[in-house]
């Protein structure tokens, strides 16, 4: 594949929206409650893949949630410090994500290859449609 | 999925933000679990509300959809608060801590919640939210939900915080899960050879069947229970509220006993089966090694009358040398107290406390290391979730370890 050449994907809505960021992906879940702080948007959680990265106007692709239902707060915790991520793209969602990108008013879908998007990529979710423009 | 009129309208944001944002949630949930579409629900439950828990964010979050003026469409009841939200004083709570938890549940009072007077329990159907056999209901904490899912026979997901308070403002469940018979019935087959006789057996056994149960749905056969046990509603509370916190169960039948059971087979054709012939490791599992407790707590799932008079009648004549609560429905306090039993037990020493669950309290900032409980369920969120040791053991031997100070 080309540089210039996006490749875009559909994909199942659960929070509608448009938004557009650089990708940061994470091959592990992530659990929000204990997982990423919830004042600096910094991923605490130990020996995580994303330990000391920021969430923060990412477009945060990784395959599922995890963890506690309060970690949905911890998502509209970050978006009121307006340090939330720009948007969510999961392999498969699960409530606690899901009803916290909802609340958050984060766009957010599944059913998504995460695995064709690498970290650095630049990432345009609008609805169902998702857009990658490889780093390169 | 499949929506009616009225339900897309809220989702077009034709009934304002808030009922816009509750129909959010729960299409997406369903859109996950896979529902073709949505169903009335009868009650709710709502959990998240412990301050210690869901923090400042949370907080922030309930007063911003109170603000937009929610409202609930069902019945809706509200889980314990950190606090007991009167004699927040006497447990040791500070001024600040009581105006934030004061917060969160006027949020919740505002929507509506417990008709404006939220009368916080975990246990809502000992307090008239008591669906019937068949009923659909969007229930969020675990132990209720097996209560209700199993004793009542109503229908329920184990629902999350805000998918509950979806629940209650768009009175809508997605039609997945729990609520489809097909999904009702048992796979995973429980042979129980011990003999369980106290409640904190029943709460033993469930402890040792959630591990292995996970999210399978469990039918136990061999218990010795009949409609004619008095205690048998505070039996099963305590069995299923045990497997929903060690796995993640949220309906069990028991063979003869819990309506479904009672009325078909509900053993699918393909399960497993295990075998338990000994409570001693679910007590033992659930108890650290302590010289001495500082606490003695009873009341997880909160307790019922019978639970209290069984206190009264172990503390008559008696005296604690630490302190013993127990953790009640405001309602259950007050006709105890009516019948004399809530004196019996504070002329012991100890107390009667409403709203209040110890296992989402700042139990280690209250100044409690080590907490003797009956229930194991409580033993497992006072390690996991309150970071003390704790000890699991019979209501009368936690009434006994309360009366002498040792560790049982």
């Amino acid at each position: 594949m080309t540089g210039d050449e996006p490749m875009t994907f559909t994909a199942r809505v659960i929070k509608s929206g448009v938004a557009e960021g650089e990708a940061l992906v994470s091959a592990e879940p992530i659990g929000f409650l204990g997982g990423v702080d919830g004042a600096t948007g910094i991923v605490t959680e130990r020996g995580h893949p994303l330990e000391g990265t920021c969430v923060a106007g990412r477009v945060l692709v990784f395959p599922t949630g995890k963890g506690s239902t309060v970690g949905s707060y911890v998502l509209y915790q970050l978006a009121a410090a307006g340090l939330a991520p720009a948007a969510i793209i999961n392999a498969e969602s699960e409530p606690i994500v899901a009803v916290g990108a909802i609340i958050s008013d984060i766009p957010m879908v599944d059913h998504a290859p995460v695995d064709a998007i690498r970290t650095g990529d630049r990432v345009r979710v609008a609805g169902d449609c998702v857009t990658v423009w490889s780093r390169n | 999925m499949e929506l009616t009129a009225e339900e897309r309208e809220w989702l077009d944001g034709g009934g304002g933000p808030a009922l816009k944002r509750a129909m959010e949630i729960v299409v997406a949930l369903g859109t996950i679990y896979g529902a073709p579409h949505m169903i009335p629900v009868e009650s709710v439950q709502i959990s998240g509300v412990s301050y210690r828990n869901i923090g400042d964010a949370g907080l922030r979050f309930l007063r911003q959809w109170a603000d937009e003026g929610a409202q609930v469409r069902v019945p809706t009841t509200l889980n314990p608060t950190a606090m007991d939200m009167v004699r927040w004083e006497a447990q040791g709570f500070s001024p600040d801590f009581a105006d934030k938890q004061r917060q969160v549940v006027d949020a919740f009072a505002r929507m509506g919640v417990g008709e404006g007077v939220p009368l916080p329990t975990c246990t809502p159907y000992l307090i008239g939210n008591r669906p019937s056999l068949g009923a659909h209901v969007a229930w969020a904490e675990s132990s209720a939900v097996a209560f209700a899912n199993s004793v009542l026979g109503a229908r329920t997901n184990r629902e999350g915080g805000p998918g509950a308070i979806a629940a209650a403002l768009t009175g809508r469940t997605g039609a997945y899960g729990l609520h489809l018979t097909e999904n009702r019935a048992a796979t995973l087959r429980v042979e129980v050879r011990a003999k369980p006789e106290a409640i904190s057996d029943y709460s033993a056994l469930g402890a040792i069947v959630g591990r292995q149960a996970g999210q399978a749905v469990p039918f136990l056969a061999g218990l010795p229970l009949d409609a004619r046990d008095p205690l048998g509603e505070e039996k099963l509370k305590a069995l299923g509220a045990a497997m929903a916190a060690t796995g993640a169960v949220g309906l069990f039948h028991v063979e003869g006993v819990t309506p479904e059971a009672r009325a078909t087979v509900m053993l699918a054709p393909e399960h497993d089966t295990i075998v338990i012939s000994d409570l001693a490791p679910g007590y033992a599992d659930l108890s650290d090694d302590i010289d001495a407790i500082d606490l003695v707590w009873i009341g997880c799932p909160h307790a019922s009358l019978r639970e209290v008079v069984l206190v009264a009648e172990a503390l008559r004549g008696r005296t604690v040398r630490v302190p013993l609560w127990v953790t009640c429905a405001r309602p259950v306090r007050a006709i105890a107290a009516e019948q004399g039993y809530v004196a019996v037990i504070e002329a012991a020493g100890g107390r009667v406390f409403v709203d209040a669950c110890m296992g989402i309290a700042p139990v280690r900032d209250l100044g409690f290391s080590a907490v003797a409980t009956p229930s194991a369920k409580g033993a497992y969120y006072l390690r996991n979730l309150a970071h003390v040791a704790a000890r699991f053991a019979t209501l009368h031997a936690c009434v006994d370890m309360a009366v002498t100070g040792d560790r049982g």
